[in-house]
């Protein structure tokens, strides 16, 4: 898993609350069978104005010129920020896989959908829960200052202004993983006799469940 | 003495499939099904052949594809090398790949038993009550319609679950939502479940297992729970589920990967134990009353953007809340309708009626019987009908249900996701309505520019008739 620090980047808001993974990443774009490449579809029908498809440069598509990504003072936003319910939608991990492809680090929104959260961490992007005041705040700041950025230290578990600093809560699991770019499934495998040991005992129990898939 | 804890079905199965609690928080829990297909399965597998993994192992998975494939008779019978989209054609050709280089059973495009994920698990009793079950896609909590403990989970825990047999999570919440009395004439369970939906929010149950209880569910079919577990992600909740009682039991006699024997009556004889003990004790509690349900039809871009039939699309203005107001102005737009208008105006262009929520042979009946002897309006584009597996088709069409449907002007498909999603050909254009039996009314989900409302089998089937939204009720026919 990519690791995740300390991070300082500019920050992008998009105002609406459920943004769903089709909106992220439209279905069309998940045929491919590879994790990296979706970034230049982010967004696909939010951001241009013809229709995307797989495999096509999107360089000379027409533009939605008003929507954040597409405005010149957000070029190279690494945070991202939104409402509540972000990533509601379907499991697909190619919606973190396209924010991871287009720069975003970390995303900050009042609520994310459980899966989608879940989906960021394993891929090294932080999402973390503020409340509506505090996000809101941020989106006025966003708006009124140009080229305004926000450091994050997952350490101490804190977003930094230059004035301020807002503290945020995450799992101490995930938190470690993140800080240390842990593979969960080396992880895991350390405990191979703990797994051996719980299958002996739930084969007895559910006996069924063992071997009828052949 | 130990006091004597009650607990929720959830903590029950959690507790079974426990394999460690760890001091950080998070825990290791045994899965006992794993269900793959081929959107969200290639980049898993490719992570176990890069870091040289093999699969923990093999029994508990079964793979089918489902989300790509064409649900065309002429192009099925030419087979996967014959997939038009050539990129669908090789992630279809990747699952049948990545399913022999591994080993893990397989129902192929063509094979009977083949499916939508959530309909051909329960039917060959490849999911079964008490069971975990996971698989790459959101709609898994329909099998906790038996009583499993079923969700959704991304690419990443697919492939944790294949090289581990376990999944790192951490335990949710209980919430229950109990439907009380019993449900008018013509209202089913996907009323219920929209009906749910609008009232406690797309988000209303983020971070919360939901058990579904109540006289309602009590009455209900277990293919109906289905439909209703099944959208319980749209209530944001990952889990939704259902008690096990003689229903359930009966439902998966006989079924061809179910227990056989003196191993059933043990099977049997644990399930009737898996439901929430009398006094247990919920996070959050919700009711409604089941005669206070009418059918449902979504108007918005969000399932919770839903009413009544006879009600009235809300108009942006009458909203408080300007965030919420905002919301209602853009799925307007979006939707192209005016607030104040009756729902049933809303005319439609197509209908479909399928998908993992509704293709059961069940849903297929309840159609049926609207369809029967009357012909799809001419202002009607296109009425596809796809069953949710070959095994849904092979009865519908013994019982002739195919034949009402082509005499009625609808067209009846090969099983798969077709139009829930818009992966394969089937997709709306811009601008067009679709009354849909699915599940998500999100922007673009059934075509780019294509306009969703959800609604029932029996609904849709009526929308068909009449070519705009219609009560169902009308026709004086119980679905
Ligand atoms: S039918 Fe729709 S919701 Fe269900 S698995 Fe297929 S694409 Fe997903």
């Amino acid at each position: 898993m990519k690791s995740f620090i300390n991070h300082t980047g500019l920050v992008v808001g998009i105002n609406r609350s459920n943004i769903d993974t089709d909106m992220i990443i439209p279905k069309q774009f998940l045929k491919s069978i590879k994790r990296t490449g979706f970034g230049a579809n982010l967004f696909d029908e939010l951001r241009y104005r013809d229709e995307g498809k797989p495999g096509e440069p999107c360089d000379d598509r027409p533009l939605v010129t008003d929507f954040p990504l597409n405005q010149p003072r957000y070029k190279g936003a690494t945070i991202l920020l939104a409402q509540e319910n972000f990533g509601c939608g379907s499991s697909r991990e190619h919606a973190p896989w396209a924010l991871d492809d287009f720069g975003f680090r970390a995303i900050l929104a009042p609520s994310f959908a459980d899966i989608f959260y879940i989906n960021c961490i394993k891929n090294g992007i932080l999402p973390i829960v503020f409340n509506k005041k505090i996000i809101n705040n941020f989106f006025s700041e966003v708006h009124k200052k140009e080229g305004y950025e926000l450091t994050i230290d997952l350490d101490n578990q804190s977003v930094l202004t230059p004035s301020n600093a807002f503290k945020f809560s995450i799992d101490q699991f995930s938190k470690r993983c993140l800080l240390d770019g842990l593979d969960e499934i080396d992880l895991t495998l350390k405990e191979i006799d703990t797994i051996k040991a719980y299958e002996n005992k739930h084969m007895k129990k559910v006996p069924w469940v063992f071997g009828a898939i052949k | 003495m130990i006091k004597n804890i009650q607990k929720t079905l959830y903590d029950k199965l959690w507790e079974v499939h426990l394999v460690k609690q760890r001091t950080d928080g998070s825990s290791l829990i045994y899965i006992d099904r794993h269900i793959l297909h081929e959107v969200t399965s290639p980049q898993a597998f490719e992570g176990l052949r890069i870091a040289n993994r093999k699969p923990w192992r093999l029994d508990m998975n079964i793979a089918t594809p489902d989300h790509n494939i064409s649900t065309d008779t002429k192009e099925r019978e030419a087979g996967v090398d014959a997939i038009p989209d050539e990129v669908s054609r090789i992630q279809v050709k990747t699952l049948d790949y990545n399913c022999d280089y591994f080993g893990i059973r397989e129902f192929r495009m063509n094979e009977m038993g083949q499916g939508i994920v959530h309909v051909m698990g329960p039917e060959l009793g490849a999911s079964l009550p008490g069971m975990t079950v996971v698989c790459g896609d959101s709609h898994t909590a329909t099998h906790g319609a038996f009583g499993c403990l079923a969700h959704g989970i991304g690419t990443s825990e697919v492939e944790h679950v294949l090289a581990t047999q376990c999944l790192v999570t951490k335990k949710m919440k209980n919430m229950r939502v109990t439907v009380t009395g019993k449900l008018g004439l013509g209202v089913t369970p996907k009323d219920v479940v929209l009906a749910i939906i609008g009232k406690i929010g797309t988000a209303g149950g983020t971070g919360y297992a939901i058990e579904f209880a109540g006289q309602v569910f009590l009455d209900m079919s277990i293919e109906g729970r289905m439909t209703v577990c099944n959208m319980a992600i749209e209530a944001g909740a990952r889990i939704g589920m259902v008690a096990v009682d003689t229903k359930t039991i009966d439902y998966f006699k006989g079924r061809k990967f179910s227990p056989t024997g003196d191993t059933w009556d043990i099977a049997a004889n644990y399930w009737s134990t898996l439901k929430s003990d009398e006094n247990a004790c919920f996070d959050s509690e919700v009711e409604l009353s089941g005669q206070d349900i009418l059918p449902q039809v979504t108007w918005g871009t969000s399932p919770e953007m839903v009413l009544p039939v006879n009600g009235f699309i809300p108009t942006p203005e009458d909203e408080p809340d300007p965030q919420k107001r905002q919301s209602i102005k853009q799925a307007l737009s979006y939707m192209g309708l005016k607030g104040g208008m009756p729902i049933t105006e809303i005319p439609v262009d197509f209908v479909f009626i399928g998908s993992c929520t509704n293709s059961r042979i069940e849903d297929m009946r309840a159609a049926a019987l609207i369809a029967k002897g009357n012909k799809v309006a001419n202002t009607v584009k296109q009425v596809l009908v796809v069953p949710g597996s070959q095994m849904v088709k092979a009865q519908a069409e013994s019982e002739g249900l195919d034949k009402i449907f082509k005499d009625a002007g609808m067209d009846w498909r090969e099983p798969g996701c077709s139009m829930c999603l818009a992966m394969n050909a089937d997709k709306l254009g811009s601008g067009q309505h679709c009354a849909s039996t699915s599940n998500r009314n999100f922007e673009g989900r059934q075509g780019t520019g294509g306009r969703t409302h959800l609604l029932s089998p029996s609904m849709a089937a009526a929308a068909a008739i009449a070519g705009h939204i219609i009560d169902v009720r009308k026709y004086g026919v119980q679905p």
